[in-house]
C-alpha cells in the first residue's frame, strides 16, 4: 500500500503506476519511439501503448455483471436457513407463553380498554357501538 | 478524433435548477395533501365527538364498569 500501486477504478483516471511492469524488448522500442513525434506513431502502436500504460478502459471498467443475482439469492437462502431455525426455536426452546396471551385474557383486556374509552373520538374506542354494544 | 469539450462549470447549479422546483412542488403538494387529507378530518371528527358530549354521563358508565381507583361503583 506505501508503494505505488495501479488501480482500474472510476475515481482513479491517471494511476500511480503504469500497468505493465516487464516490458519486452519490443515495448522497449515502443516505449523509445513514443519519445519521437506522436504523428509518426499508427494506430495499433499507439493502442499499444495504451494497453501498456492500462489494463482495461472506461467502459470495459463499468461494465455490470451479473453477480447481484448470486448476491440476492445468498441473502434469500441465508433468510430461509434462519425462518427454519426459528421455527425449530419456537417448538423447542421458547417457554409457554404468558397469561396475558390466553384468548380468555384478551377479551377481558378489551372489554376494559373499551369500559375506560381508550381513543374515543378516532382509535379503539371509537369503532364500538356503546348503545348496541357490538362493534361497528 | 476531436471530441466536444465537456461541461466543466455550473453543474451544481444546472443541476439544482432542474431538481429545486421539483422538491418544492412534491412538498408543497405533500403539505396540501396532509391537511385536507389528515388534519380537516381530524379537527372534524374531534368537534362531532364534542358538540353532544356529555361528560357526567360517560363518566357514570366509566365508574360503574369499575375502572377508576379513586371512585367505586355506586352501591359499594
Amino acid at each position: 500500500m506505501s508503494k505505488p500501486m495501479y488501480w482500474d477504478r472510476r475515481e482513479i483516471p491517471l494511476p500511480d503506476k503504469r500497468y505493465k511492469d516487464i516490458l519486452t524488448p519490443a515495448d522497449k522500442s515502443l516505449k523509445e519511439k513514443e519519445k519521437g513525434p506522436w504523428g509518426q506513431l499508427s494506430n495499433e502502436e499507439k493502442l499499444a501503448l495504451y494497453r501498456l500504460s492500462f489494463c482495461q478502459t472506461y467502459p470495459e471498467m463499468n461494465q455490470s455483471s451479473s453477480e447481484w443475482k448470486t448476491v440476492v439469492a445468498g441473502v434469500l437462502y441465508c433468510i430461509g436457513l434462519t425462518g427454519l431455525v426459528i421455527i425449530w426455536q419456537t417448538a423447542y426452546v421458547s417457554p409457554p407463553a404468558p397469561r396475558t396471551f390466553d384468548a380468555e385474557w384478551q377479551a377481558k383486556q378489551v372489554k376494559r380498554m373499551l369500559d375506560m374509552r381508550v381513543s374515543p373520538i378516532e382509535g379503539f374506542a371509537a369503532q364500538w357501538d356503546y348503545e348496541k354494544g357490538q362493534w361497528k | 478524433m476531436s471530441l466536444q469539450k465537456p461541461l466543466m462549470r455550473g453543474l451544481l447549479a444546472k443541476r439544482l435548477r432542474f431538481h429545486v422546483p421539483i422538491a418544492f412542488a412534491l412538498s408543497m403538494l405533500a403539505a396540501v395533501g396532509w391537511k385536507y387529507g389528515v388534519t380537516e378530518p381530524r379537527k372534524k371528527a374531534y368537534a362531532e365527538f364534542y358538540k353532544h358530549y356529555d361528560a357526567t354521563k360517560e363518566f357514570t358508565s366509566m365508574r360503574e364498569a369499575g375502572v377508576f381507583e379513586s371512585v367505586r361503583p355506586t352501591g359499594k
